[in-house]
């Protein structure tokens, strides 16, 4: 018999013998040795075996002991995802490779559109789904223990002077710490760990042979004989086919699912593979190895339950067996065996958790938190290596917590089956994200909630048992009391087995829910593009990410390196670059090799995705994510706006300074017409001013001066004072009308006599000779306007008349004809007109035309002008006529009503 | 659709079939596998009810299928692998057209 003490020295030896090896893998990786060796695919599939933990080592003897042959189930399950490689497998490897990605969280996130949510939830749903799991390997390691622990029991595990409690605690502080020195040795995360993958595959070697050793023993030395040992299964217990149909196909079905889903799997299989080609050795090998590894379960446990005791434990009969048979050194193997099993699954499974968990949720909450902590050098290693130590630990305490909770007690592979359960729920998500490009985040979210709740409510809280954390209540009348709630018989099926109706519910609601919110929603733009890549990922070329790396910078890269790496580290690593380059003493070129070298070196520290991140910033070029595309072109949008919104700016500020030269213009104007208007007000008022100071002069200084010259004076300068009172007169009246101040005296007329009346008032004391004709009219007009204003404009055309016509017999016709809109009177003589470039101001104040006689300000057109204004018409100078032609408009509404008709029809 | 000669030469031809086979391979397994649904089971009720599969046949049935399965994977395996990469017929084997959606 072996003491406990023996147990614990030879447990140690194999720890310190996979630590050598494992350090002498990562040394031959690290100087190129041994590739062969260390990247050939009979190293990958061997570190599949991880899928072989301690529940299969000792819980599928167990399990047949119990349940006959449906333990194959969670072998036949593997095998078939394995066999179907071309369907699944190579499409995940393909999109790891190209993806880049580090956990099934990143695939998962990364497909739904880089979503940190979706991380996150993921990987709190596989730390909660695996620890179970952990607890299992604590379990089993503990059981064996207790054997050797209290031989003298008979192997039951409930002897005197062992806590199994206590031992599973130090059980797990050994693993936690050997994880930690074993996984975070080095900061190396997910690319080729050669080391952890050598070791997990000498482990896989060792559980195997141990197994088989053991399978060897009982079949030819116990049982004597492949026949004698049928005879024998067919005479035991379990000696007839009695499993369930719904159980073997929902099992076999589970498995394949966990197979995809477990961390730990996608790990070895997806991110740790080296070559796609290996897949479909693998194909046949790993199978091949499940077949091995079950081959001999059936008869270990038939022989166990016909030469141990009953009561004894059949989860351990591969130990308890050579055991009672005092083969000592294969009790040892056997142990050894379950022992890697046990340590295997959990380095890699917390190597695995505790990359997902630093990646998704450390990473990011410290990256908020201390903003710009990432520049200092140093940094950010450091923060990883704590990150993934502490997400061991917390792993590790929470399978010790659960181990404590379930009591110990359950049997290992109902533990499996519900961690099984848990991870299961990733398939939905993980198929549909690769398969179906109509797959959304919201989707994916909604139904990983539900077949997570599902689960935890049908499968991890009943597992404690009755009234632990479900009170017998909720298992009997349902959750709130509603009946359709009850954990082992949801919507009122009963009759089902628990774990078949907990996978059929949890996975069937999450799949629906997946789907029909992936109908409802529409994915953002990211999403979209993933999943064409995803879905995608083999109609492209699968041609190496090199970097066409010309313009990075060295030095760069030697900055960021160091941040990350460290900076002897970092220059090291330059240096053998350098060196490999054959230009030692010098940075080396930032060749593709180079660039790529690095950008693994990177990545064993911070993640694949965030290495390459870093550096495509500095090498800039071959591989833009799309998110930097969908960045850029935000920002370049933005720029767009903003620039569109300048231009129109610039465009309203130039229409305003338009505006304003505009503005400007007309006030330069006004003041030159200001300016003009005066001087010409002070040259009008000087003319006659300066004759009657001469003329008043005169009289009073001359002493003698006839009586006919004084007279003459006089009229002279009473003459000019007349003249000055008109021109007064003139100005203050069209102020007024400028001014808008006049008041209009309408009354009624008869335009005939109207004109009349002009034409006599202004020939009246003339000594002219010009003749007036008035053309006759078809009927009379009525006018209902301001007639004495009317009668001043036509007085002021006809004297205009009267003084610039300069023909020897002037003449002057005046005709009116009623039009569509109005009244138009013409005043047309015979004179010579005016010329073309003075008709344009001829209305303008103090205009007089040039070289015309006469005494006139030049107020009289202007004036003319803003009563035809205020009067509602116009005056207009008529070009192209013989003579001089003005052509006075009335509008319509001055034309008296009863008139009306006659005068809208046309007059001829 | 992939674009490509109707009718091929006789070795690619035997590959595209290879490659049909290692598809349908899992699929074979899957029903060889689920055939222990139909065996009868041990009803204690019933004492009339037909003989229980006994438990060496079935294990004989379900390692043969797996070393069945192995050997088929490995065969196909030494036929394939290479050739694929080497022809140049991955690509167009794996593009399937109903994915371009």
């Amino acid at each position: 018999m072996l003491a406990l003490h023996q147990l614990v020295i030879v447990c140690l030896a194999y720890v310190i013998f996979l630590f050598v090896v494992a350090f002498l893998a990562d040394r031959a990786a690290l100087r190129g040795q041994g590739a062969a060796l260390l990247r050939s695919p009979l190293v990958y599939t061997l570190s599949l075996s991880i899928y072989c933990t301690g529940w299969t080592f000792y819980g599928a003897v167990g399990y047949a002991a119990r349940s006959g042959l449906e333990y194959l189930t969670i072998y036949l399950g593997p095998s078939l995802v394995m066999i179907g490689w071309w369907w699944v497998l190579r499409r995940l490897v393909s999109i790891g490779r190209s993806q880049r990605v580090t956990s099934i969280a990143d695939l998962i996130s990364s497909r739904y559109g880089k979503s940190n949510v979706l991380a996150i939830v993921v990987t709190l749903m596989a730390v909660i789904g695996v620890t179970p799991y952990i607890a299992l390997q604590l379990q089993s390691v503990v059981l064996s223990i207790s054997i050797f622990a209290v031989p003298e029991a008979g192997g039951t595990p409930n002897g005197a002077g062992f806590n199994m409690t206590q031992a599973a605690f130090w059980v797990a502080a050994g693993l936690a710490l050997f994880t930690v020195l074993f996984g975070t040795r080095k900061l190396n995360v997910n690319e080729r760990h050669h080391g952890i993958v050598i070791a997990v595959a000498v482990e896989a070697v060792v559980k195997l042979v141990a197994l088989l050793a053991v399978g060897v023993f009982v079949v030819w030395g116990l049982a004597g004989g492949v026949g004698d040992t049928l005879a024998r299964i067919d005479a035991s217990a379990i000696g007839a086919w009695e499993v369930q149909g719904s159980r073997w196909a929902a099992l076999t079905m589970l498995s394949a699912a966990a197979f995809l889903c477990l961390p730990r799997m996608f790990q070895v299989m997806v991110v740790e593979n080296d070559d796609e080609r290996y897949l479909q050795i693998a194909s046949w090998a790993f199978p091949a190895y499940l077949m091995l590894i079950s081959l001999f379960v059936v008869p270990i446990a038939v022989v166990g339950l016909d030469l141990l005791p009953a009561g004894s434990n059949p989860d351990l009969f591969v130990v308890s067996l050579p055991l009672s048979q005092n083969q000592n050194g294969l009790a040892m193997l056997s142990f050894l065996g379950g022992f890697s099993s046990a340590t295997s699954m959990v380095i890699v499974a917390t190597l695995a958790l505790s990359t997902m968990v630093s990646n998704h949720i450390v990473m990011p909450v410290w990256l908020a938190l201390w903003q710009g902590g990432a520049t200092q050098s140093g940094d950010v290693r450091n923060v990883v290596i704590r990150a993934r130590r502490l997400s061991i630990l917390i792993i590790m305490t929470f399978g010790f917590l659960y181990y404590r909770a379930s009591g110990g007690g359950g049997t290992l592979a109902a533990i499996g089956t519900i961690s099984f359960g848990g991870v299961a729920q990733f398939l939905p998500a993980l198929m549909g994200g690769i398969f179906w490009r109509g797959a959304t985040r919201l989707g994916a979210l909604w139904g990983l909630g539900t077949g997570f709740a599902i689960w935890f409510f049908t499968m991890l809280l009943p597992s404690f048992g009755v009234d632990a954390a479900l009170s017998r209540d909720i298992f009997e009348q349902g959750l709130m009391g509603l009946g359709w709630l009850r954990p082992q018989a949801l919507f009122g099926i009963e009759g089902l087995d628990p774990t078949v109706h907990a996978v059929f519910w949890s996975l069937s609601l999450n799949a629906l829910a997946f789907l029909v919110v992936s109908l409802l929603t529409f994915p953002d733009p990211i999403e979209r593009l993933q999943g064409a890549q995803f879905v995608n990922v083999l109609d492209q070329p699968s041609a190496s990410r090199g970097w066409t790396a010309s313009v990075a910078g060295s030095e760069d890269l030697m900055i960021m390196a160091q941040r990350i790496l460290g900076a002897r580290e970092a220059q090291a690593f330059f240096e053998a670059q350098a060196r490999a380059q054959n230009i030692p003493g010098q940075l080396p070129e930032p060749s593709p090799a180079f660039v790529q070298a690095l950008e693994r070196e990177l990545a064993a520290s911070v993640g694949a995705a965030t290495a390459h991140a870093m550096v495509s910033q500095i090498v800039g070029g071959t591989s833009v994510s799309v998110q930097d595309l969908l960045a850029v072109a935000d920002e370049s949008a933005q720029m767009l706006e903003h620039s569109s919104q300048l231009e129109q700016k610039s465009r309203e500020l130039s229409e305003t300074a338009a505006q304003l030269r505009l503005a400007n213009e007309k006030l330069t104007q006004l003041s030159l017409q200001k300016d003009a208007f005066l001087s010409q007000i002070s040259h009008e008022l000087r003319t006659p001013m300066t004759s009657i100071r001469s003329f008043s002069e005169i009289l009073r200084d001359a002493a003698r001066l006839s009586a006919a010259d004084k007279t003459r004076y006089a009229s002279i300068i009473h003459s000019e004072t007349i003249r000055l009172t008109r021109l007064l007169d003139d100005l203050l009246d069209l102020s007024v009308l400028e001014n808008g101040q006049v008041s209009l005296h309408f009354g009624q007329g008869n335009l005939q006599d109207v004109l009349q009346r002009a034409v006599t008032t202004a020939t009246a004391g003339m000594a002219g000779s010009l003749k007036v004709q008035i053309a006759p009219m078809a009927q009379d007009v009525l006018l209902n306007t301001d007639l004495d204003r009317l009668v001043q404009v036509f007085i002021n055309l006809i004297t205009n008349a009267q003084k610039y016509c300069l023909s020897e017999a002037p003449e002057l016709t005046i005709a009116a004809r009623m039009q569509r809109d109005g009244l138009a009177i013409e005043f047309v003589d015979n004179g010579q007109g005016i010329a073309v470039d003075e008709q344009a101001v001829i209305f303008e104040k103090f205009y007089r035309v040039s070289g015309a006689q006469g005494d006139g300000a030049g107020l009289g057109l202007a004036i003319c002008q803003e009563i035809m204004l205020r009067l509602g018409g116009r005056i207009t100078y008529l070009p192209n006529r013989a003579g001089t032609a003005f052509e006075v408009f009335l509008p319509g509404s001055v034309l008296a009503r009863h008139d009306a008709e006659v005068a809208l029809s046309p007059a001829s | 659709m992939a674009k490509g000669p109707v009718f091929l030469e006789r070795r690619t031809y035997r590959l595209r079939r290879m490659m049909d086979a290692v598809k349908l391979l899992p699929l074979l397994g899957f029903a060889l596998w689920m055939v222990p649904l139909i065996w009868p089971l041990p009803d204690p009720a019933d004492q009339t009810s037909a003989d229980p599969m006994p438990m060496s046949m079935a294990l004989l049935y379900l390692f043969g299928v797996w070393v069945f399965l192995v050997f088929m994977g490995w065969l196909l395996w030494r036929r394939t692998a290479g050739k694929m990469g080497a022809s140049g017929t991955a690509s167009s084997l794996s593009s399937r057209p109903d994915e371009q959606g």
